[in-house]
């Protein structure tokens, strides 16, 4: 575990952000610190890729302010904004890889757009993130042929390509083969180690993230519930802590989504949803 | 109305967004040969296909009306006239709104779906000048030259069936042809697929673009592109028509 090298890379200081009608964040706070692997924790439905579309600018929070690398990131001009984007790297959950162009293209987009490489140095730098990964002989393929850990691996090759300061890997071990998510893990730890990445993990794999992580957040409620290192967070008596790290379903954060009283709905016959009235 | 009026607003928007990013687009050419290559070339089977049968249909039919004025020998200038005017560029952008128009949006639309455009604009990519503007150019410069193809394979299918079948003398056929038919007719007939091409490819790229990122969305946005581009060719084949008279 890298041990941090001091100063904040992104800094979350009271975030509110609602999607409509639904208040997503409500006060949240959190900080990053540079050259950490920082987990973001949290059941599903707490806003963890809502935090990451506000920390790469997709959206503008209501209230508060997100730095990143030292800059405000919701009042700063597209251009900007931009270059702010080409600091940073995203793994996103299901690849996000361009269907139209294969596997080397694929890797060799972001370079293409922001540099102007001669062909055989751009050449050998995709082959080089493509053997990190693993993935060197798979250069030709279409994202159509590959399976979906190659296709994750493909992406994180993509977003080290431009040797970013800032990883956002969105639930990387979400469908893995044990193969492949061991990988990952690897992956994650050694780009930390040997470049020097700041990495933010959003998942809700608590076992997998928490050998590697630094320092971890527990978003619940449109907050950081708890905070700490892995063994802080285990030794918590927080019950939603507790629950989460235990993957209870009984506890402070609601499985079953708020409805009528299961036996009085059961026996009301005419309670059928909307449009479906007998 | 209300709706209607503000669905024109977000299409002025976005033609005026996406006109902005063209010049960056047209600097890489590489991706827009791509997208002429796309919805041009793998258009060419079924343009040439429907060209040809329509030409046949116009030799058999206009050979059939004319020869009840007595005027068999202007088969050429009608054929001419009425595919490089009217039918070449219209029906070229209906099957221009099925074939290409329905692919651009529903591969937009699928990007969306899939993330693919958000993970560019996490790349400090514009998915408007990467995306959006080559497919756009793509089918403003392939749309010309389908109606091009069109025009060529109906006048032989006319041919074909107006001389070899229905007896018009070759000679007249061409000649009339040459004779009546002006640069004008050619100019009227380029302006209407520049315009056919412009409305048709900015209606797939505005769907697939805003479509909805679900498997309903996209189909949807598919539909509506195909529905809006014919209605929008027809309207604006009359405008244009009047305006050339």
């Amino acid at each position: 575990m890298t041990a941090p090298q001091g100063g904040k890379v992104v800094e979350v200081r009271g975030v509110r952000y609602s999607a409509g009608s639904r208040l997503i964040f409500d006060g949240l706070d959190l900080t990053v610190e540079r050259g950490s692997i920082t987990a973001i924790l949290g059941p599903s439905g707490t806003g963890k890729t809502t935090l990451l579309r506000l920390l790469t600018g997709q959206i503008r929070p209501e209230a508060g302010s997100v730095r990143v690398l030292d800059q405000e990131v919701e009042t700063l001009p597209r251009r900007e904004l931009f270059a702010l984007r080409r600091r940073m790297g995203m793994l996103f959950q299901n690849g996000a890889l361009l269907t139209d162009l294969n596997v080397f293209e694929n890797v060799a987009f972001p370079v293409r757009e922001h540099a102007r490489l001669p062909e055989p140095v751009l050449r050998r730098l995709v082959l080089m993130k493509l053997e990190a990964v693993g993935l060197r002989g798979a250069a030709e393929l279409m994202p159509q042929e590959l399976s979906g850990g190659m296709a994750r691996r493909v992406a994180l090759a993509r977003a080290i390509v431009m040797d970013p300061e800032v990883l956002i890997y969105d639930e990387p071990f979400v469908g893995l083969d044990p193969v492949s998510m061991g990988f990952i893990v690897r992956l994650i730890h050694r780009l930390n180690d040997a470049l020097g990445i700041t990495s933010i993990v959003v998942t809700h794999d608590v076992q997998e993230v928490g050998g590697i992580a630094d320092y971890s957040y527990l978003l619940a409620g449109g907050r950081a519930v708890a905070q700490g290192t892995t063994p802080q967070l285990q030794a918590s008596q927080e019950p939603a802590v507790r629950q989460f790290m235990q993957g209870s379903s009984e506890g402070p954060v609601a499985f079953h989504y708020p409805a009528p009283v299961y036996a009085q709905q059961l026996l009301d016959a005419t309670d059928l949803p909307a449009g479906r009235k007998p | 109305m209300k709706a209607a009026l503000q669905r024109v607003g977000a299409v002025t928007l976005f033609l005026l967004r996406l006109l902005a990013v063209c010049p960056a687009a047209l600097r890489r050419p590489g991706p827009v040969i791509r997208q002429v290559y796309n919805t041009g070339a793998r258009s060419l089977i079924i343009i040439m296909l429907c060209g040809l049968v329509v030409g046949m249909i116009m030799g058999l039919a206009f050979s059939d009306m004319l020869a009840r004025f007595g005027s068999e020998s202007a088969l050429g200038v009608a054929a001419g006239l009425a595919l490089l005017k009217e039918m070449g560029p219209v029906i070229t952008a209906l099957l221009f709104a099925g074939r290409a128009g329905t692919s651009l949006a529903s591969e937009i639309g699928l990007m969306r779906a899939t993330d693919q455009l958000t993970a560019m604009q996490v790349m400090a990519v514009d998915p408007l000048r990467a995306v959006v503007a080559p497919r756009f150019l793509g089918g403003l410069i392939a749309m010309p030259l389908l109606v091009a193809v069109f025009d060529i394979m109906g006048i032989f299918g006319t041919q074909l069936i107006g001389v070899s079948v229905m007896g018009v003398d070759a000679g007249t056929f061409w000649s009339q042809m040459q004779n009546q038919v002006g640069l004008d007719d050619v100019g009227e007939g380029v302006i209407k697929s520049l315009v056919f091409g412009f409305a048709c490819t900015l209606m797939a790229v505005f769907e697939g673009f805003h479509a909805e990122p679900t498997a309903e969305g996209v189909g949807l946005a598919t539909t509506r592109t195909v529905i809006v581009s014919s209605v929008l060719v027809l309207i604006f084949d009359y405008m244009l028509t009047a305006a050339f008279l």
